[in-house]
């Protein structure tokens, strides 16, 4: 436990100095214009990271795995699909037709509603295996890949950036009008999901062990799901996908914090996916002055850091 | 007898294959030696019809071979991050030496899907449970990976939507003289077929077939060859063709049994098919344009995929 604490504290402090270094560093001139940039970039990234943190965290425990992240499951090529086909009927008007936050709650909505879908697909069926699930959502989300690669042929070269902008996650074109729906679904989830997290703890033990130990397996399952979809939608609608955060977070979450006990690594995941972005965004910003998008290098990093994963570990 | 059927199948669409798109070539034109028209055949229609019917020989038999080497019926290029090292190896080739030949950008294609299948099968050799779509998923995410990384590259060289193109499967840019390198993929076929008896042993695991007397080690590196060789030579000519060699080997197996020996045949001819009907229905669809094959397969074969996974308990 005490070993626990003091990664706690260690964590909080590089939080903090990440955020301070993030919203103090070269100020310039026009202070308080900068500020408040800075501020909506920190509670952005501040939000997303308790989405991703929460959502990939009990999704593992779900799925009894770690190599697994719930946006896989199709979200970001739906997301993907609906702008490509907004892009695509309306073109360059698209800013003026749609407004940022229209589009939010459109994606939201969509993404929200396909989640559903597909569960409705495996459990009306009596298949509740979640692997299947989850095969589904990707062979789905595989579709959708080649329609929306298939339509950003057809598009005009112009009207493609604006795609590729909504491809990778970016901190950069944060709209403050989204930021307050996003976190009040937030906090109401995230009280919901705490109460709930001693029902991760004894998921964790596997689906035979929960049941034996009273615990109503496919009911508390998929409530979780809900729950992991409507946070996996509304962190891809704020900012855009960044497929392997989930993934790398959780992993180091758990190599840092030598706990299973969710309600810790809940906690310290959020603060490690925090500390992980304001970090990274500083350094690609600010240090390395680098266009590219922050989500790229996330998922190039945790991309490789899972391959040492898995050719590290003995066993799957 | 199937094999005679599915013969003169392939022949019928070939022919239609002939004689379907934007310049109206009739029977007339061939047999009155129509000058321009048969060098519009010679150039345009034949190379095209051939490259065909060689990538959906070539994709469904590498599904079979990778489907027997892992045991597991879900496994493909495309759900093992082939595609995407292929794509890799490509993307790779391009921005360190941009004037390379074909060949060499699929020396180096060839080398990526080398080696992430060999990746692939050390990760699957240590799945503990034998979860049948477990596996798939975990090569879908290798693929994801593989994706990311190549992904970067593309970005911070502004070329997102240039890769995109390559990647498509897409038979219209198939010319005379700039489709040969799929030929390459014949030697993998044939030594497939040679090796088939042995394919079918290793699907019955390594304990198995070593207990049988056979080199397990060495028919799993032929094996490897075999898929590398013949999904790079298809990436090059035409762009990546996704769950090609996972359904036509499902169907085929679901109706005809799994004895390599006889079934190797009516894959390889059924994959043909299916992709000639593909392609003459995307080019008449939107005609005189065209849907790009990779677009028609994935639509069709996402669609047979998720029956076939929903099926099976």
């Amino acid at each position: 436990m005490k070993g626990i604490k003091k990664s706690f504290l260690i964590t909080i402090m590089l939080l903090l100095a990440a955020a301070v270094l993030f919203l103090f560093y070269k100020m310039g001139n026009n202070w308080e214009f900068a500020l408040r940039l800075r501020g909506i970039k920190v509670a952005t990234i501040l939000v997303v990271s308790c989405c991703v943190a929460y959502s990939s965290v009990a999704f593992q425990t779900l799925t009894n795995n770690r190599i697994l992240t719930p946006s896989i499951m199709g979200f970001e090529s739906v997301y993907l699909l609906l702008q490509t086909v907004i892009v695509f009927i309306y073109g360059d008007q698209t800013f003026r037709v749609l407004s940022s936050l229209d589009n939010f709650l459109l994606s939201v909505l969509v993404m929200i509603g396909f989640a559903f879908l597909l569960y409705l697909l495996i459990y009306k069926r009596g298949k509740d295996n979640l692997y299947l699930l989850l095969l589904v959502g990707i062979i789905l989300g595989t579709l959708f890949n080649s329609l929306s690669s298939f339509m950003q042929l057809l598009i005009d070269p112009n009207d493609y950036f604006i795609v590729q902008g909504k491809m990778f996650a970016s901190f950069n074109k944060i709209n403050r009008d989204l930021l307050w729906p996003s976190a009040i679904v937030l906090v109401l989830i995230l009280i919901a999901g705490f109460r709930m997290t001693k029902y991760l703890d004894v998921l964790s033990l596997g689906r035979d062990q929960a049941i034996n130990l009273g615990v109503n397996y496919n009911r508390v399952v998929q409530l979780f799901l809900v729950m992991i979809a409507i946070l996996v939608s509304v962190s891809t609608a704020l900012v855009g996908p960044i497929t392997f955060l989930g993934l790398l977070v959780t992993n180091l979450t758990y190599e840092l914090f030598k706990t299973h006990k969710h309600e810790v690594i809940i906690a310290a995941c959020c603060l490690v996916t925090a500390v992980t972005l304001l970090a990274g965004q500083f350094v690609m910003e600010r240090v390395l002055n680098l266009s590219t998008p922050v989500s790229a290098i996330i998922n190039l990093v945790g991309g490789v850091y899972f391959m040492y994963l898995l050719l590290r570990v003995r066993k799957l | 007898m199937r094999t005679l059927v599915l013969t003169l199948i392939l022949i019928v669409f070939s022919v239609i294959s002939l004689f379907v798109g934007v310049a109206d070539i009739t029977l007339t034109d061939i047999l009155q030696w129509d000058a321009e028209k048969m060098s519009l055949i010679t150039i345009s229609r034949i190379p095209r019809t051939v490259a065909l019917i060689l990538a959906g020989v070539g994709m469904s038999i590498s599904g079979v071979i990778m489907q027997q080497m892992t045991q597991n019926k879900f496994v493909a290029p495309t759900t093992a991050g082939t595609l995407e090292a292929a794509k890799m190896g490509l993307l790779i080739f391009l921005i360190f030496i941009p004037t390379a030949g074909s060949a060499l950008k699929m020396l180096s294609a060839f080398l990526f899907t080398f080696a992430a299948s060999l990746i692939f099968l050390s990760i699957v050799r240590k799945i503990r449970y034998r979860n049948v779509v477990f596996v798939p998923l975990v090569g879908l995410m290798f693929g994801g990976i593989i994706g990311s990384i190549s992904t970067f590259f593309a970005v911070r060289l502004n070329i997102m939507q240039d890769t995109n193109a390559w990647m498509m499967g897409d038979f219209s840019g198939i010319l005379q003289g700039r489709y040969e390198l799929i030929y390459l993929s014949l030697p993998a076929i044939a030594i497939t077929y040679i090796y088939a008896n042995k394919f079918t042993v290793i699907g019955m695991g390594e304990d198995f077939s070593k207990n049988l007397g056979l080199n397990y080690r060495a028919i799993m590196n032929i094996g490897l060859f075999c898929v590398s060789l013949t999904v790079s030579a298809v990436v090059i000519t035409a762009g990546a063709i996704p769950f090609l060699g996972l359904i036509v080997p499902n169907v085929v197996s679901l109706i005809f049994g799994d004895n390599l020996k006889k079934t190797l045949p009516l894959v390889a001819l059924s994959g043909a098919n299916f992709l000639l009907v593909c392609d003459i229905v995307g080019r008449i669809v939107i005609y005189p344009y065209e849907i790009p094959i990779g677009v028609m397969v994935s639509i069709i074969g996402a669609v047979i995929f998720l029956v076939l996974i929903l099926r099976k308990r």
